[in-house]
C-alpha cells in the first residue's frame, strides 16, 4: 500500500478516535466553564465519562409498546455521528473518506440522525416525546438550510464542497478581509447553539417539561441506550466545533504530505477546543433562554445571515 | 474558482467590510424592538458610513471627501444625540414596538436584498471605481430602510428609517461616484438636518394632540 | 440682475418675515415681496423675449423657453395668492384659528416656498433641483399642519413621510445620473450634474444606468406630482392645510415636480432611444386620471374634491408628455398653465366659501349665489373652466391632447374620455347645488378678495381664445426640446 494512502487512513482513524474519546471531555469542559461563570462549584471535568460508565452498567428498561426501531435508534445515532467525525477534517486534511462525502452529505447525515431520533421519540407515543420531536423538527427545518448556506458561502470562496479542500484553501490563502465569512461565522454560531440544544434555544441542564426539546425526546431511554445517545450528542457538539474550526480557523491542520504535522495538529486542536468551549460557555451564560416561539425568529436570523454572506460573496466577491 | 479577493487592495477590502456591516446593521434595525437600541444602531450605521468615506477619501486622494466625511459625522453625532434627548424628554426609554412576525419581515428583507443586488449587477460592471460593487449594497440599505418604514407603527422608528435611508443614499454617492459635487452634498445635508428638526417638532405636536406617538392614531383620513 | 432679485427677494422676505411676521404689516410685506418677485419675473421674461435663452452665473442657472413661462406663472400665482391670503388669513385669525406666531410661520414659510419653487425651476444643476424640491416639501409641511388639528397633523405627517421617501428615491436616481454622467463628463468641477451639459452628451450616457435612474426619478418626483398610486398624501394635504397653501400646492408645486420629471425624461429619452420613458409616463398618467376620476365620486369635502381633480389633470399632462411630439407637448404645456391658473382660482373661491359657511363639507355649503354672488359665480365659472368647457383654455388643451391621443394611441382615447366624463359628472353634480341651492345661512361681514380669482379666470379665458404669439413660440420651442 502506498504511503500516501496509509498516511490518509491513519489520519482518518486518529481523527475518529480522537473525536469519540475527546467528545465527552469537551462537553465536560463546557459544563465546567459554565459552572465557573455562574459561580457554582464545577462538576469534575470527567463527569460525562462517569455518567456514560454508570449508564452502561445499568439494565435497560424498555417501554412495553416499544418497536424495534426504538432500540436501534441509539446505534444509528452514534454511528451517524462517528461517520460525520470521520468526514470532518479535525486533525489533518488527508481524509480518504471525505472523497465520497462532501459537506452537503454531512448536513444530510445530521438530518438523518435528527429524523431517527424524532421517530424514536414518537415511537412510544407519550405526549412529551411527540412534543419534543415536533419542536426538534421545527428547529431543524430552519437550522439545516442555514447550515447549508454557511457551507455554500465557504464553498463559493474555495470552489469546492469538500470540507478538507475548503479548509486547505482557506488556510492557504493570503490574509484578506472576508465580510461574507464573518456573516457565515455568526450564522454558524447561531446554528451550533440551536442544533446542540444549547441556550438560548434549549437548556441542556434543565428538565423543565415545558421548555425542553432534546431532553423531551430522550425521556424514555435508559441505560446503554441513553449512554449512547448522550455520547452521540457530545460527539455532535464536538463535530460542530470541528466544522467551525475547518471553516473559520483552518490553520494548523496536517497536510497529506506531512504526517509529522499530526503531532502539531493534536495539541493545537486541544487549544482550539479549550478556547471554543470557554467561548461557548460564555455565550450561554450571558444570554437568556428564548421562549420556544421565539426560536424560529432566532433561526430565521441565522438563515438570513448565512444567505447575506452568500449574497455578499456573490456581489462583492469578498 | 480563483481567489479574487487576494488581489484587491486593502482599502477596497475595508470598504467592502463597511458595506457588509452597513447591510448587517440595516437588518438589525429591521428586527430591533427597543427604541433606544434602534437609535444606537442608527448611530453605528452612520459611523460605518463615515469610516468608509474616510477610507475612500484616503485611498483616492480626493480631499473634498474628507469634508464630506466631516459633514456626515455631524449627522452621526448630532442626530442620535438629539433623538436620545427626544426619547428622554418624551420618556420613551422603555418603549418597545410590537412587531408582527420578525421572521417574515426578515425573509422579505432578504428578497429585497436579492432584488437590489440583481438590479445593481449590470450597474456594477460599468463602474470604473474600485468600490463599484458596493452600489448594490447601498441600494439594498435604501430599500431595507424603506421596508422598515413600512413595518413600523411608531413615529420615531419611522423617522429613523427615513434617516437610515439617507445613510444608504450617501453611501451610494461615495461608493459609486466618490461623492457628488460639494454644493449638492451640502444642500442635501442641510435638507436632512432641517427635515430631522421638523420631525422633532412634529413629535411634540403629535404627542400634544394624541398623547402618544403611535401612528395608529393617524389613520382617520381615509377614503371611505 | 433680474435673477438675483427673483431669487433674493423671496429668500430675504422669508428671513425678514421669520423675524417679524407677526406684525400688523406682515401681510402687506408678503404682498410687496411677491409683487417684487413677480415684477422681476416679468423683467426676466422680457429679457428672454428679447435675447433668447441664457445661461447665468457660471452656468449654474439657465433660462430657456421651457422654464421661463413656468417662472412667470409661478411668480404670478404666488403674487395673487399673497393678495388672496391677505384677507383670508386675517379672517382666519379673527376666527381665532391662528395665533400671531402661526401667522409669522405662515408668512415666512410662504416666501421660502416661493424661493424653492423658483430655484427648482431656474437651476441648471440636477443636484440643486433635488435640494430645492426637498426644501419645498420641508417648507410646506409645517404649513399643512398650521391649524394643529389632529387631521391636519395626520395630513402633514403623511405628506412628509410619503414625499420624503419619494424624494429620497429621486436622490438615488440623481446619484445614478451623476454616476453615468461622470464617466462621460469627468468628475472635475460640477459639469457632470449640469443639465445643459448632460443634454449635450445625452446620447453617450450609459443606457442601463439611465433606465434604472429614470425609474427612481419618475417614482421620486412622481410622488410629488401626485401620480397614482403615490397620490395618497395629496388630497389630505390639500384639504387640511390653509386654503392659500392648497392653492400654491396645487397650482405650483405639482407643476414644478412635473417639470423635474420632464427634464429627466428629456435626458433619458436621448440616451435610451426607446419608447420606454414615454410609455412609463403615459401609464402613470392614464392611471392617475382613471383613479382620480373614480375617487371624485366619493368625496364629501370640497377641497378634497378639487385635490382629486388636480391629480386628474396632472395625470392628463403626464400622459400628454408621455405621448410626446410637438402637438402633445404643446398641449401639455398649455394645460399646465391653464390648470395652474384655474385650480388656484378655484381654491381661492372655495376658501371664501368655506369661510362664509364655516365648513368644508359639500353638504354644508349651499346657495352661494344668495350668500355672495361673486363667490358663487366665481366657483361656477372656475368649475366650468376646470371641467374643460369651451371657451376656456382647459378646453383647448384637452381637445389637443385628445385628438393627438386619437391619432397616435387610439386605445387610450376611450379611457380618457370615460375619465373626463366621470369627472365632469362627479364635480358638476356636487358644485351645482353648492352654488344654486337654498340656504338659511346669513351673510358674513368679511368682503371676499376675489380680484385674483377673476384675474386668473380671465387669463384662462384669454388663453382659450387667443394665445399671445411669444407664448405660443415658447411652447413650440419647449415642445421641440422635449421631443
Amino acid at each position: 500500500m502506498p504511503p500516501m494512502i496509509m498516511n490518509g487512513l491513519f489520519t482518518q482513524l486518529l481523527g475518529a478516535i480522537v473525536a469519540v474519546s475527546l467528545a465527552p471531555l469537551f462537553l465536560g469542559w463546557v459544563n465546567q466553564c459554565r459552572a465557573w461563570l455562574s459561580n457554582r462549584s464545577a462538576p469534575p471535568l470527567l463527569q460525562p465519562y462517569l455518567v456514560i460508565r454508570k449508564l452502561l452498567h445499568k439494565d435497560a428498561v424498555l417501554a412495553e409498546n416499544a418497536s424495534p426501531l426504538f432500540r436501534v435508534v441509539p446505534y444509528i445515532l452514534f454511528g451517524a455521528m462517528v461517520t460525520a467525525a470521520a468526514i470532518i477534517p479535525s486533525l489533518g486534511t488527508a481524509l480518504p473518506f471525505a472523497v465520497c462525502a462532501d459537506a452537503i452529505a454531512l448536513v444530510g447525515l445530521f438530518a438523518t440522525a435528527r429524523v431517527f431520533i424524532a421517530l424514536a421519540a414518537m415511537d412510544i407515543g407519550t405526549a412529551f416525546g411527540s412534543m419534543g420531536a415536533r419542536r426538534e423538527m421545527m428547529v431543524g427545518f430552519l437550522a439545516e438550510p442555514a447550515l447549508l448556506m454557511v457551507v455554500f458561502t465557504a464553498s463559493l470562496i474555495c470552489g469546492s464542497t469538500a470540507l478538507p479542500t475548503i479548509a486547505d484553501t482557506l488556510a492557504g490563502r493570503t490574509l484578506a478581509i472576508y465580510p461574507s465569512l464573518a456573516f457565515a461565522g455568526v450564522a454558524f454560531l447561531m446554528v451550533l447553539l440551536a442544533e446542540n440544544a444549547r441556550i438560548p434555544i434549549d437548556n441542556p441542564a434543565t428538565h423543565l417539561e415545558l421548555t425542553m426539546i432534546h431532553e423531551a425526546m430522550v425521556l424514555e431511554y435508559s441505560a446503554r441506550h441513553l449512554a449512547l445517545i448522550e455520547w452521540a450528542s457530545a460527539l455532535k457538539l464536538f463535530n460542530y466545533a470541528c466544522i467551525g474550526f475547518a471553516l473559520f480557523l483552518p490553520w494548523g491542520l496536517a497536510h497529506e504530505d506531512n504526517p509529522l504535522a499530526l503531532l502539531w495538529a493534536l495539541p493545537l486542536l486541544g487549544l482550539k477546543l479549550i478556547a471554543a468551549g470557554a467561548g461557548l460557555a460564555l455565550i450561554e451564560t450571558v444570554s437568556a433562554k428564548l421562549r420556544i416561539f421565539r426560536a424560529p425568529e432566532f433561526l430565521a436570523m441565522a438563515f438570513m445571515l448565512a444567505v447575506l454572506g452568500l449574497l455578499v460573496r456573490l456581489l462583492l466577491g469578498s | 474558482m480563483p481567489d479574487a479577493t487576494a488581489s484587491v487592495p486593502l482599502s477596497a477590502q475595508l470598504i467592502h467590510l463597511a458595506a457588509a456591516v452597513m447591510l448587517l446593521l440595516s437588518f438589525a434595525m429591521l428586527a430591533q424592538r427597543r427604541l433606544v437600541s434602534l437609535v444606537n444602531l442608527f448611530a453605528a450605521q452612520g459611523a460605518t458610513l463615515v469610516g468608509s468615506t474616510l477610507v475612500v477619501a484616503y485611498s483616492t486622494g480626493q480631499h473634498e471627501l474628507y469634508l464630506s466625511a466631516a459633514v456626515t459625522s455631524i449627522k452621526v453625532v448630532l442626530l442620535p444625540y438629539v433623538l436620545h434627548r427626544l426619547i428622554r424628554r418624551l420618556s420613551l426609554q422603555w418603549d418597545t414596538e410590537t412587531l408582527v412576525n420578525i421572521p417574515t419581515t426578515m425573509l422579505i428583507g432578504l428578497g429585497v436584498v436579492i432584488f437590489a443586488f440583481g438590479l445593481a449587477q449590470p450597474l456594477s460592471e460599468l463602474a470604473s471605481t474600485v468600490t463599484r460593487s458596493t452600489l448594490g449594497i447601498a441600494m439594498a440599505v435604501v430599500l431595507l430602510s424603506f421596508l422598515m418604514m413600512i413595518t413600523r407603527r411608531k413615529a420615531i422608528s419611522q423617522v429613523i428609517g427615513f434617516l437610515a435611508m439617507e445613510n444608504g443614499l450617501f453611501f451610494a454617492a461615495t461608493s459609486a461616484t466618490y461623492g457628488m459635487p460639494m454644493v449638492v452634498e451640502l444642500g442635501i445635508l442641510l435638507d436632512v438636518l432641517v427635515g430631522a428638526f421638523i420631525f422633532g417638532i412634529f413629535f411634540f405636536h403629535i404627542r400634544e394632540q394624541f398623547e402618544s406617538l403611535e401612528l395608529s392614531h393617524l389613520e382617520s383620513l381615509k377614503e371611505d | 440682475m433680474e435673477l438675483l432679485i427673483l431669487l433674493g427677494l423671496p429668500l430675504g422676505g422669508a428671513a425678514l418675515l421669520a423675524l417679524c411676521g407677526d406684525r400688523r404689516w406682515a401681510p402687506e410685506a408678503t404682498v410687496l415681496a411677491s409683487l417684487g418677485t413677480f415684477l422681476a419675473g416679468c423683467a426676466l421674461t422680457a429679457r428672454v423675449i428679447a435675447d433668447g435663452p441664457q445661461l447665468v452665473w457660471n452656468e449654474q442657472f439657465f433660462i430657456d423657453p421651457f422654464n421661463v413661462f413656468l417662472v412667470a406663472l409661478t411668480a404670478f400665482v404666488g403674487f395673487t395668492t399673497s393678495l388672496f391670503s391677505r384677507t383670508y388669513m386675517r379672517v382666519e385669525a379673527h376666527h381665532g384659528k391662528l395665533s400671531p406666531q402661526r401667522l409669522r410661520l405662515y408668512h415666512s414659510m410662504f416666501q421660502l416656498f416661493m424661493f424653492t419653487m423658483l430655484l427648482a425651476l431656474l437651476t441648471n444643476n440636477m443636484g440643486i433641483l433635488w435640494v430645492a424640491m426637498e426644501a419645498a416639501t420641508l417648507s410646506t409641511v409645517l404649513l399643512v399642519s398650521l391649524y394643529r388639528t389632529p387631521a391636519s397633523l395626520e395630513a402633514a405627517w403623511k405628506y412628509f413621510i410619503l414625499c420624503g421617501v419619494g424624494i429620497a428615491l429621486a436622490l438615488f436616481g440623481t446619484i445614478l445620473l451623476y454616476f453615468a454622467a461622470e464617466k462621460v463628463l469627468g468628475s472635475e468641477g460640477m459639469s457632470a450634474l449640469l443639465w445643459t451639459h448632460l443634454n449635450g452628451v445625452k446620447d453617450r450616457l450609459e443606457v442601463t444606468v439611465l433606465s434604472i435612474a429614470f425609474v427612481f426619478l419618475l417614482v421620486g418626483y412622481g410622488t410629488k406630482v401626485g401620480l397614482a398610486p403615490l397620490h395618497n398624501w395629496l388630497p389630505d394635504a390639500h384639504a387640511e392645510g390653509p386654503t392659500p397653501v392648497s392653492a400654491v400646492l396645487s397650482g405650483l408645486l405639482l407643476n414644478v415636480a412635473l417639470y423635474a420629471v420632464v427634464r429627466c425624461k428629456v435626458l433619458v429619452e436621448g440616451s435610451v432611444r426607446s419608447e420606454l420613458p414615454g410609455r412609463m409616463l403615459m401609464g402613470f398618467g392614464l392611471g392617475s386620471v382613471l383613479v382620480a376620476a373614480f375617487f371624485l365620486w366619493r368625496q364629501k369635502d370640497i377641497k378634497r374634491l378639487f385635490a382629486y381633480s388636480s391629480i386628474e389633470h396632472m395625470g392628463i399632462v403626464t400622459f400628454a408628455f408621455g405621448m410626446g411630439g410637438p402637438v402633445a407637448d404643446f398641449a401639455a404645456l398649455l394645460h399646465m398653465t391653464v390648470h395652474s391658473l384655474t385650480k388656484s382660482a378655484i381654491f381661492f373661491v372655495v376658501g371664501h366659501a368655506a369661510q362664509k359657511t364655516g365648513t368644508q363639507l359639500i353638504e354644508g355649503i349651499r346657495g352661494l349665489l344668495v350668500l355672495s354672488p361673486t363667490v358663487g359665480w366665481g366657483l361656477m365659472l372656475g368649475t366650468l373652466a376646470i371641467l374643460g368647457m369651451p371657451p376656456f383654455g382647459v378646453f383647448a388643451s384637452e381637445f389637443l391632447i385628445l385628438t393627438t391621443a386619437m391619432r397616435d394611441h387610439p386605445w387610450a382615447t376611450p379611457l380618457l374620455l370615460l375619465a373626463l366624463g366621470v369627472a365632469f359628472g362627479a364635480v358638476f353634480s356636487r358644485v351645482q347645488p353648492m352654488v344654486f341651492g337654498e340656504t338659511t345661512a346669513t351673510r358674513l361681514p368679511h368682503p371676499p378678495a376675489l380680484l385674483p380669482v377673476f384675474a386668473h379666470l380671465s387669463l384662462v379665458l384669454m388663453l382659450g381664445l387667443w394665445i399671445p404669439p411669444f407664448l405660443a413660440q415658447w411652447y413650440r420651442l419647449a415642445a421641440a426640446m422635449i421631443g
